[in-house]
């Protein structure tokens, strides 16, 4: 039997922190063998990146190893000294990162840093060394190699960041890679392109690789095993196919569940016995609009200019009848968040009609709209819970603070009454309404923001991005939360969102942006099962379908 | 490298040009405290507090203080374009001639301290910051807070009772050569560089000996923020996502800390330099007064409280347009240090 | 709200009892300026020649001056005017420059950037070159002294509130109380100013402790108050000729006096954000 490159065994990971040690792996074994590839899957206090941090010790410094060892080609690395385990940096074992533009020296050229890279390890005059970090760019497929040698990071994309810290971190010819979340807030276009880099570096070069992400049908598109982390532990281990089709753990069958696919639907994210919890509701049938009826909404060639002239957005319309899920797609910098607030009046328009049930609010200048009529039929549930949230309020005042300003009512009984009854139409606890947000979860904070924006009785909802920021798990939830409401209320919902499997799954329409322009637009079924543009396959074929990837593992 | 040379060349020029309004404004509100409040400046600027009532009419037909604010206003800036400032009552001499000879002993005590100040600072910021929590990093912060506690005055005076009443190492602190000493042939106004190019360095040393107390009671004041905002900028920098990325790929320490941590780590301290310069500049009076050092602040310190008027604008003058080159050299000195700040 | 409040100082205090003794400090600092005149043992302004230049002793902690007056009850007097300037100065500027700061966070455009010209300008004088620029205009008086630190002051309080308000005011929750019914004015006094004020206070601490030490200097170089009037600026001045005949305590002690008023300002400075800042609340 080979002896595996890289052997876990029991490890303990514990920080110190204000309240007291906290563990955050708690007895992981694993192994890799040479030139392997292993998903580490886990969502947020999974321990999954602490893991990682752990084998290539570069732990926090509130971080030690409590217990256990890591043995790398048969020696325990966890007890030799610090200047030796430099000479592993980048000779042995590698690791690239997250966000890949901080993870870069602002102010050091990026040709530069490969060089500083090569020269740690090999003897070489400088020169050799850059003639080598050029070569390395090549290798990483990064166009025009020769002009990025002399650039710095804020000059780059974010994918190009990431390419030049792969070149980092294969310069001197590592046997292990550790990618923690490697393409984690890139495009999703951009983060195809880099795994298919990754992978073909590390066949080409016999790399072993663990890759650490929180996106289960990531990991089965790329890996050959999965592993999947909870709450510090390792609860399954399997070959990709076996995970989905036969999960064993609940928190993995919950995790396979949540994780949207091609062909998932809205009821299919939450698993048995979850269902079970969920309120039977009553679903109100759809209305039917008297014909002559003017749509809910409708654009009319809306544009957006900024002060440097560069158009965000340009010739928009669209219409959405009341009750219809709309979705709106489009990597970043296809204007979706400019176009979302023209039409939920934050901002100005530069040109374009916006008219709500037939009356134009488009002319109403947003710095007044707080006071038309219409401010409470349109409301907003923002994407990131950590700030949409005033902090200084408490999750009743943030739920209140509407029916206040817009809903004419007073503090009293009758305000608390409807904000309890908002809160338990969200499934948040009657209890939690009194906390801060800082002392809420992600799901429970995304929740009093959808309170909010429902306390009024809006017709449109618009949904910015609004489980970008939540684990899967909670996602699953929020989203059949947020499908049961538009049911109950006949809500419109503009769905805007970068996700497709989302997407596809809670919106009877999509229109698809790119560079602030519409490519294509109609039913979401019907035009991700056969995309008409070039551009809408392009981000259909980039989304990692796990039917795919067990199909390429199957080969 | 030539490119880099030309780019800081454009950037110079262009914030030179952007000085100007400030140098404008100064100019302008300088004019507006001292002409135009209250009080008759004609009175203020005349030979005399008993000067008789013709030499005021004079004066102020001179000044044109009888013609309308915006035409006195063209008129003074033509003046001060002119580097007509007034006379002095006190010297006697032209307030620009005053100045001129009086700023390189100002400028000299500034400098050395600034000098001094960033030579125990950056390094003591980098120690604490590199080993946090050890006795190092406590004494630097207990150190910073109670620096920034002791006025100016108060240390120097402190300063010339323990080094030259106790322990009689300091000359005597009133001005900046024994008066029996003879000056080097003035090249540049800096005594110490002008000793040291006449090769007189007996001279050289008794100069030093004079300036060391105040340079050092300036100092004192603002090392406290300087080591201050060198080891909270070299946490964060030590504690950032690219250090991290440095150590993964196993640079040696010595090029994790010196290019990558603490280069980046430098940059607000530039900043903060030039900030602190300007406290500099004011605390300049007040150690040219405990020190009897014949620099510019001394001058109009004692002409302001002799109601001599005249030197007082000009210093005033001269310190805000000082401070403005000084801020422009900072902030060329940091778009050097730093790529991302584009031109201009 | 106060109730918590309370509580959550109580436990700020008691996790940092350094803060505690600063803030017990401070406290005593106002106690004595408010109660001066009455709580000295000897009378601060009478001269007793007979008794000059004494070193410290068991009847006089602090010594005596050149004309025979107690130094101890003179700093304690002292401390009343050295605050009153202080406080004034600091708290005019505050409230000015914080309002004109969040304004142009908010804003943008052609008036933030005229203020930050105005701002500019003002930043190009050191503190006391502009002081004397005003004794010699408007007189040798204590209110010009007042008017000319806070106008020093006004630049770091316009700016620290423009940066703040700038970076808070494309979260989340601010556009949330737009889409709520809230208009821009109500968003920046109502949210925006409340979520700044805690990062202020700090500064407004220090720059107490700032402009003790200013005003000190200023009395020192003789601009402001004079003589008899009691204040640490002028005791050091008083007391500097005296110094190369080994006179110490005449420096020392005011010199004292003021690290130590600085000194609590500063760290009180920073355990007020510690209360202040919801996020610490558990």
């Amino acid at each position: 039997m080979t002896q595996s490159l890289l052997a876990l065994s029991d490890l303990h990971v514990t920080f110190s922190t204000r309240r007291g040690p906290v563990e955050a792996v708690r007895g992981v074994t694993l192994s890799l063998g040479e030139g392997e590839m292993l998903g580490l899957v886990g969502e947020s206090g999974s321990g999954k990146s602490v893991t990682g941090f752990a084998i290539t010790r570069l732990l926090d410094a509130a971080g030690r190893i409590t217990a256990g060892n890591i043995r790398f080609r048969g020696q325990d690395i966890t007890k030799i000294s610090g200047g030796d385990f430099r000479n592993l940096h980048g000779g042995a074992m590698a690791m690239i990162f997250q966000n890949p533009r901080a993870a870069l020296n602002p102010i050091r050229a990026v040709g530069d840093q490969i060089a500083d890279a090569i020269t740690a390890h090999k003897r070489m005059s400088r020169d050799e060394a850059r003639a080598e970090a050029l070569e390395l760019l090549r290798a990483v497929q990064i166009r025009d190699p020769e002009k990025r040698m002399a650039a710095y990071p804020h000059e780059l994309s974010g994918g190009m960041c990431q390419r030049v810290m792969i070149a980092m971190a294969i310069s001197c010819n590592p046997a292990l890679l550790i990618a923690d979340e490697p393409t984690t807030g890139l495009d999703v276009t951009t983060q195809k392109v880099v795994m298919d880099l990754l992978i073909g570096i590390a066949a080409e070069r016999g790399m072993a690789t663990i890759l650490i992400t929180h996106d289960l049908g990531l990991a089965a598109r790329c890996c050959r095993r999965v592993v999947v982390m909870e709450q510090g532990r390792l609860v399954e281990e399997a070959e990709p196919k076996t995970l989905f089709h036969a999960p064993q753990h609940p928190y993995t069958k919950r995790l396979v569940a949540a994780s949207p696919t091609a062909s998932s639907r809205i009821a299919d994210l939450v698993t048995e016995e979850e269902r079970g919890r969920t309120i039977a509701t009553q679903v109100a049938p759809r209305p039917q609009p008297a014909p002559g009826t003017p749509p809910l909404l409708e654009v009319q060639k809306l544009a957006k200019r900024f002060d440097q002239g560069a158009a965000a957005v340009a010739d928009f319309s669209m219409m959405i009848s009341a009750g219809e899920s709309v979705g709106l797609v489009g990597e970043s910098g296809s204007g979706k968040s400019t176009t979302s607030r023209m039409i939920c009046r934050l901002i100005d328009p530069s040109e374009g009609e916006i008219a709500f049930e037939g009356q134009s609010i488009g002319h109403i200048p947003a710095r007044d709209f707080h006071r038309s009529p219409f401010r409470k039929d349109i409301q907003i549930v923002f994407q990131d819970p950590d700030d949409s949230l005033n902090p200084r309020y408490t999750a009743f005042d943030c739920i209140a603070h509407p029916l206040l300003r817009l809903g004419g009512m007073r503090p009293g009984d009758a305000l608390r009454q409807r904000v309890e009854e908002c809160a338990e139409r969200v499934g948040l606890p009657v209890e939690l309404l009194t906390r801060f947000p800082h002392q809420l979860s992600g799901g429970q904070k995304a929740r009093v923001g959808i309170a909010r924006a429902i306390a009024c009785r809006p017709r449109l909802l618009v949904l910015d991005e609004p489980t970008a920021a939540l684990d899967v798990s909670v996602q699953a939830v929020v989203l059949q939360l947020l499908d049961r409401l538009r049911r109950e209320d006949g809500l419109a919902f503009l769905f805007v969102s970068h996700d497709l499997n989302v997407v596809r799954m809670m919106c009877d329409r999509t229109i698809v942006l790119q560079n602030g322009r519409i490519v294509e637009q109609g039913e979401s079924l019907a035009m991700f099962d056969n995309p008409q543009t070039a551009y809408t396959r392009e981000l259909v074929d980039a989304v990692p379908h796990i039917e795919t990837g067990l199909a390429a593992s199957a080969m | 490298m030539m490119a880099a040379f030309g780019a800081t060349i454009t950037r110079a020029g262009r914030r030179l040009l952007s000085s100007l309004p400030a140098l404008f404004g100064v100019l302008v509100f300088t004019f507006l405290l001292m002409r135009v409040l209250p009080g008759d400046p004609a009175v203020f600027f005349a030979s005399g507090p008993n000067a008789g009532k013709e030499e005021i009419e004079v004066i102020r037909k001179q000044m044109g203080l009888n013609k309308p604010v915006p035409e006195q206003l063209v008129l003074y800036l033509y003046d001060v374009g002119r580097g007509n400032l007034g006379r002095s009552m006190m010297t006697g001499q032209l307030v620009t001639k005053d100045l001129r000879e009086r700023l390189p002993a100002s400028l000299e005590l500034t400098f050395t301290a600034l000098l001094i100040a960033l030579v125990s600072a950056v390094p003591l910021g980098v120690l604490a910051a590199l080993k946090p929590g050890s006795v190092i990093d406590h004494g630097v912060r207990l150190f910073c807070a109670l620096g920034v506690c002791v006025p100016t005055f108060v240390s120097g005076l402190l300063l010339i009772y323990v080094f030259y009443y106790l322990l009689g190492l300091a000359p005597d602190p009133t001005g900046r050569v024994d008066i029996f000493a003879s000056l080097p042939p003035s090249r540049t106004g800096f005594l110490l560089i002008d000793f040291l190019l006449a090769g007189d360095i007996e001279g050289w040393w008794a100069a030093f000996r004079q300036l060391i107390l105040p340079a050092l009671s300036m100092a004192l004041f603002v090392v406290a923020p300087l080591a201050r905002i060198t080891r909270a900028s070299m946490l964060v920098s030590l504690g950032s996502d690219f250090v991290r990325t440095a150590r993964s790929v196993g640079l040696p320490w010595w090029r994790v800390v010196v290019t990558y941590a603490l280069r980046n780590a430098i940059l607000p301290v530039i900043t903060i330099a030039g900030i602190v310069f300007s406290t500099m500049l004011g605390a300049n009076v007040l150690v040219e007064k405990v020190f009897s050092w014949p620099g510019v602040a001394s001058y109009a310190l004692d002409a302001l409280l002799s109601s001599d008027y005249a030197p007082v604008q000009g210093f005033v003058l001269l310190m805000a347009s000082v401070f403005v080159i000084v801020n422009l050299v900072v902030d060329v000195l940091y778009g050097i240090a730093d790529p991302r700040v584009t031109i201009g | 709200m106060t109730g918590a409040t309370l509580r959550h100082a109580g436990w700020i205090l008691r996790g940092n009892p350094l803060t505690g003794v600063a803030a017990a400090g401070v406290f005593l600092l106002m106690l004595v300026a408010i109660l001066g005149p009455w709580i000295v043992p000897y009378d601060p302004i009478v001269s007793n020649v007979s008794q000059a230049l004494m070193p410290p002793s068991a009847a006089h902690i602090a010594g005596t001056d050149q004309l025979g007056r107690d130094v101890f009850s003179r700093l304690i007097v002292a401390a009343r005017l050295d605050l009153a300037i202080a406080v004034s100065a600091v708290g005019i500027s505050f409230a000015i420059g914080a309002v004109i700061g969040a304004i142009c966070g908010y804003a943008g455009g052609r008036l933030d950037r005229a203020v930050g010209r105005f701002v500019d300008v003002v930043m190009a004088f050191p503190l006391f070159v502009l002081a004397m620029a005003m004794v010699a205009a408007l007189g040798n008086r204590v209110e010009n002294i007042i008017i000319a630190t806070a106008i020093i002051n006004l630049p770091f309080y316009i700016r620290f509130a423009r940066a703040e308000v700038n970076v808070r005011r494309n979260v989340g929750w601010v556009e949330a109380a737009r889409a709520c019914g809230d208009s821009h004015i109500s968003v920046v006094l109502r949210f925006l100013l409340p979520n700044v004020l805690p990062a202020m206070s700090v500064q407004m601490s220090l720059n107490l402790g700032w402009a003790i030490l200013n005003a000190a200097g200023l009395s020192f170089i003789g601009l402001g108050v004079k003589p008899p009037t009691p204040e640490w600026g002028i005791m050091v001045a008083e007391g500097a000729r005296f110094i190369s005949t080994g006179k110490w305590w005449l420096v020392a002690f005011p010199g004292l006096a003021l690290m130590l008023a600085v000194l609590g300002f500063n760290l009180l400075g920073d355990g007020v954000r510690d209360i202040l800042d919801p996020r610490m609340r558990t």
